[in-house]
């Protein structure tokens, strides 16, 4: 978020400083979300309260070291995202300064007050026009493409809130995102427009229209896509204690699912979890493109000991980077890690703004916060004409794995997919430790149309699995009181069958080449034949077979490691595992017949 | 400095040769103390505050508008008065001294030698609050350090560069844990340099004493600096003393390219004192009168772990926290469990059952444990091997709440099986001497041994190939 204050005269002075929260006199002529410069190094704030002459400044560096009677140097501008190509691969803090540039410059610490410009000004890059002069142009208009990646084509808008008639445009060649590109002319207004843009973070992008959510976004992880589906423009959160595995959930979703962009935001969380994605990704290989995934990513880091005011500012500068390229017609998945370290953030800041606190200390202004960001997800169609998605999957770290806290229980209240981690799964090293019984997907009604074309009974085939590990949860009451001896086999395949489901379909290892993403179609496949040995080991049980007999049949064994032995692009290995179920169901039926 | 004394009370500023003094203080409350500044006083600047008989304090500014600051006394405000108080601005926020002949040494929290030696030389002055790592920069650790421990080694694989607490109780062997990972931890790839800094926060002198010998008899104390805020210091020392601990633990990792293990000892005493500073100072709190910011407090310290890419040095911490009633979430094991990569949680059972260490198998975790195992690393069969014990616990901890309820003979032969498998698994491998330093091989071949009291059908998380290399047939 680069600015122009270079000539910008101070307007007022600190007066008093209590951690980010800085207030400054002679603040009359800035206006509230005003990006500010503050002090002499220039430290980023925004002007978040304005009482008279008194202007309070929430400033994205650390402050130790500011004086009262410091300056404030005003910009004019609403805090700002810069949208251009060369976004794509790039790695910001919270307010978009390139991590990797500052590195370069300022070596492996970040200094304070450093600036530096969130696309490289030196690149060309190859525009080709998609409009010629005389050509009305309205808002969201796309004017011109170029190659950003060689997976991400970059569509060159109008702003949102320019319009006119082409008056000129570049003819095809390399330009810089500083150099211009087209002229619109409205009336006498004349707009010059260059492939880059600001956008201010904190307002959504104009759109034109919202869509029904009808495609499910595939994730590759099998608990989600078959039993808990979100959509692509859906809303998601994934609450767990510490331990459970949301940022490893998060890791995979980012590599796998099926969305066009990854926006990844590492919101007051590990370095060194940053670290791995910046170390992977470049070498994990797009399964739709064979493309490194890295050239799909953008990634937001503001780890846990950065400015927590930036961590605050953090997510919407994610958000605005995915609606941006939402408006472009791509789907766009967000992955915000952790949200409750955002509503922390604002929980340090509301308590230096000395306001008063609702519960455990959260401003009472949480619940409306997170429902302007979840909002900003959805399925739309664009202004340029064009349909583009933005998905949003939160994770969320409830205090001690409590799930009545205020985070939990606002987010659930705004997304529609709610992935529930569980301690004992995660202790058991069952991952992804979503809980069955906990967990739930509201779309699972839209989605089903979709699925239905990949196998028409999958409908049916989830209501069984999850009807299935219910029956068991109340059988295990029964087995943790009396032992498992007492239930008859018929009830005793029920338990079996669900281990069964559990070890062979939900829990996925994140690092097998094989099993870490699991196609649609082996999805389906792996499920069925776990639900045929479902149908006939209760056919064989009640014609006389012991539970001992079935779950010692060879098949049983293959059919546990089918997620790991079988690939994606080799469906029709299930053929023979699904025969060899069945000859040795026919088999045993023969014996005991 | 006796001629700049002023009107009392009143802090008309008199310019020494470092800094601004003032005569007087208007309030003093808890460690704070208020004064009325005619100068502009930088946030988070250090200060000198001296009482009636000269002694001096270092203090820290909190909070600061234009007519005043608010002033945070290290060593305690017992004996100041408004009148006499003399408090003296610094210009600067704190910083301390680094430098390689610090090895060796006792410092207190604020990097002052208190062992009787002189002051270390050093050319180079460090702000203790240092500045955010940039991430892109940092390395993901992968270097496996085998601690000799077989509950850590084989399960809960440390790394350099990583954060990986002892989460503990009163009464649990936490320093006998962290002085034997100190004592064996070796790194298999080749030599390097290695040295050990302690930060202990509120620590008894007992407790001092036992780090100190420790460290002599196995003779490693030339390469161990230690800051210590003891039980009796003021409690806002203690807020300083890791900060210290972690810059020169910076400077050897990053300037002179060492391998530096970090123990902080013990992080709970450090939350307490934040609540009280916190409170003190009129701030909001938010659980359990803990303050709003102690996650992100707690990050600025832990998160000066890891590795730079491009360097050779690296910080790895062991950070000590005793569970208040042994409560796992409790706000301080919490969000240290949010910011840290894993934890060892110690199990008040194991021990009154007389195992020696009681790492609780199930709640344990190390984050980085997979990029640090495996082939070239430790062994192939690492990772697989250590799923399939963690399964098999995990079910043993089911079978046991049965056998509470049925009784150990109702249970079907497998669920025995388990039981078996479960005290050899405790017995044998999580269980070893205080002294006994096992390499990792011994490790995982104990872990083969226990791991085959379970029939072959049970094993689904390891591959045929190390079944038939490694199973232990009956």
């Amino acid at each position: 978020m680069t600015n122009k204050t270079e000539n910008a005269a101070p307007v007022g002075a600190i007066t008093r400083i209590s951690g980010p929260i800085v207030q400054a006199s002679g603040m009359l002529s800035t206006h509230m979300y005003e990006l500010v410069e503050v002090g002499a190094a220039k430290m980023v704030g925004e002007v978040i309260r304005l009482d008279g002459d008194t202007g309070t400044i929430q400033v994205y560096e650390e402050t130790s070291g500011l004086r009262p009677g410091d300056p404030i140097f005003p910009s004019g501008s609403l805090l700002s995202v810069t949208l251009g190509p060369g976004l794509i691969g790039a790695i910001y803090d919270g307010i978009q300064r390139p991590l990797s540039r500052i590195a370069e410059l300022r070596g492996p610490f970040i200094p304070r007050g450093e600036k530096a410009t969130p696309l490289p000004l030196d690149k060309k890059w190859h525009f080709v026009p998609l409009v010629k002069a005389g050509d009305a142009a309205g808002p969201g208009m796309i004017i011109g493409k170029l190659p950003e990646t060689p997976l991400v084509e970059h569509r060159i808008m109008v702003p949102p809130d320019q319009q006119g008639t082409v008056s000129w445009i570049a003819p095809e060649g390399d330009y810089t995102v500083e150099q211009e590109v087209c002229i619109l002319k409205e009336g006498s207004q004349e707009y010059r427009l260059k492939m880059a843009q600001r956008w201010p973070c904190r307002v959504p992008r104009p759109l034109a229209k919202r869509e029904a959510v009808t495609v499910p976004l595939i994730t590759g992880l099998r608990v989600i896509d078959t039993l808990f589906p979100i959509a692509k423009g859906g809303t998601a959160m994934i609450p767990g204690g510490f331990g459970t595995g949301k940022t490893m959930t998060q890791h995979s979703l980012a590599k796998w699912c099926d969305a066009d962009i990854i926006i990844y935001i590492g919101c007051g969380e590990r370095g060194n979890e940053m670290a791995d994605v910046l170390a992977t990704f470049p070498h994990l290989v797009d399964p739709k493109s064979g493309r490194p995934l890295m050239e799909r990513t953008i990634m937001i880091a503001n780890t846990s000991n950065m400015p927590v005011a930036a961590r605050e500012v953090s997510i919407y500068t994610g958000i605005t980077l995915a609606e941006y390229y939402r408006d472009m017609g791509y789907d766009v998945g967000v992955m915000a890690d952790s949200t409750s370290r955002w509503a922390e953030a604002l929980r340090e800041l509301s308590g230096r703004l000395e306001e008063m606190p609702a519960e455990e200390g959260y401003p009472a202004y949480l619940q409306t916060r997170l429902a302007q960001f979840y909002e900003r997800a959805g399925m739309v169609q664009a202004l340029s004409g064009r349909k583009g998605s933005v998905s949003i999957v939160g994770a969320v770290s409830p205090m001690g794995g409590d799930f009545s806290e205020p985070v939990t229980q606002h987010t659930r209240r705004f997304v529609r997919c709610f992935w529930a981690l569980n301690s004992d799964l995660a202790n058991a090293r069952h991952y992804p430790a979503i809980h069955w019984l906990t967990s739930y997907s509201e779309y699972v009604d839209e989605m089903a149309g979709w699925w239905e074309k990949v196998d028409p009974d999958w409908r049916e085939m989830r209501a069984k699995v999850l009807d299935t590990l219910q029956k068991e949860d109340r059988l295990q009451q029964i087995v943790k009181l009396v032992g498992p001896d007492v239930l008859p086999d018929s009830q005793r395949l029920i338990l079996f069958i669900s281990e069964l489901i559990k070890d062979g379909f939900l829990q996925q290892n994140a690092f097998d080449k094989v099993d870490m993403y699991s196609a649609p179609a082996k999805q389906v496949r792996l499920l069925k034949i776990i639900l045929y040995v479902l149908t006939r080991g209760h056919a064989a049980i009640e014609h006389g077979a012991s539970l001992h007999q079935v779950s010692h049949l060879p098949c049983i064994q293959e059919l546990l490691r089918a997620k790991l032995t079988i690939p994606n692009d080799h469906p029709e290995q299930f053929d023979l595992l699904e025969q060899a179920v069945r000859k040795q169901f026919d088999e045993l039926d023969k014996e005991s017949a | 400095m006796s001629e700049s004394a002023k009107n009392a009370g009143g802090g008309e500023p008199a310019l020494m040769d470092s800094g601004l003094e003032y005569v007087g203080v208007s309030r003093i409350d808890g460690p704070l103390v208020f004064v009325a500044v005619q100068h502009a006083v930088g946030y988070d600047e250090v200060a000198e505050v001296i009482d009636a008989a000269g002694h001096r304090r270092v203090g820290r500014v909190l909070d600061v508008t234009a007519g005043m600051a608010v002033v945070q006394v290290l060593e305690g405000t017992s004996g100041l008065s408004n009148q006499k108080t003399r408090v003296r601005f610094l210009g600067e926020s704190l910083r301390i001294n680094v430098s390689r002949s610090m090895l060796g040494r006792v410092f207190d929290g604020i990097g002052r030698p208190i062992d009787g030696g002189p002051e270390p030389f050093s050319g180079l002055r460090r702000d203790i609050n240092g500045e955010p790592m940039n991430p892109y920069v940092r390395e993901v650790p992968q270097d496996f350090i085998q601690t000799g421990i077989s509950a850590i080694d084989g399960i809960n694989a440390l790394v350099r560069g990583q954060k990986l607490p002892i989460f503990s109780g009163n009464g649990l062997p936490h320093n006998q844990i962290a002085a034997q990972i100190t004592r064996q931890a070796k790194i298999l790839t080749g030599e390097v340099e290695f040295a050990v800094i302690l930060a202990g926060m509120g620590v008894k002198h007992d407790v001092a004493q036992y780090f100190v010998k420790n460290f002599e008899d196995s003779g490693v104390l030339s390469n161990v600096a230690m800051f210590l805020s003891l039980a009796d210091a003021p409690s806002v020392e203690r807020l300083l003393t890791p900060r210290s601990a972690l810059t020169l633990a910076e400077h050897l990792a990053f300037d002179l390219g060492m391998h530096i293990l970090v123990i902080l000892t013990d992080m709970t005493n450090y939350c307490e004192s934040l609540r009280e500073v916190g409170i003190a100072h009129g701030e909001i709190p938010a659980r359990k009168g803990y303050p709003g910011y102690l996650y992100s407090d707690l990050a600025s310290i832990y998160e000066r772990a890891g590795r730079i890419r491009g360097k050779e040095g690296s910080i790895t911490q062991v950070p000590i926290l005793t569970m208040p009633s042994d409560d796992i979430s409790h706000p301080v094991p919490d969000l240290s469990g949010y910011i840290t990569e894993g934890q060892i949680v110690l199990d008040r059972e194991l021990t009154q059952r007389g195992l020696y260490p009681p790492i609780a198998g199930l709640p344990s975790l190390s984050r980085l444990m997979k990029d640090g195992i495996g082939e070239g690393k430790t062994r192939p069969d690492h990772a697989h091997l250590a799923s399939q014990l963690f399964a098999a616990y995990a079910r043993v901890k089911q079978v046991r709440s049965l056998a509470a309820v049925v009784g150990e003979e109702e249970l079907p032969p497998l669920e025995k099986e388990y039981l078996a498998f479960g005290e050899k698994f405790e017995r044998t491998f999580l269980a070893q001497g205080e002294f006994e330093n096992r390499s990792i091989d011994q490790t995982l071949e104990i872990g083969w041994d226990v791991i085959s009291f379970l029939p072959k059908g049970e094993l689904h998380r390891l591959t045929q190939a190390e079944l038939d290399a490694h199973y232990r047939e009956r």
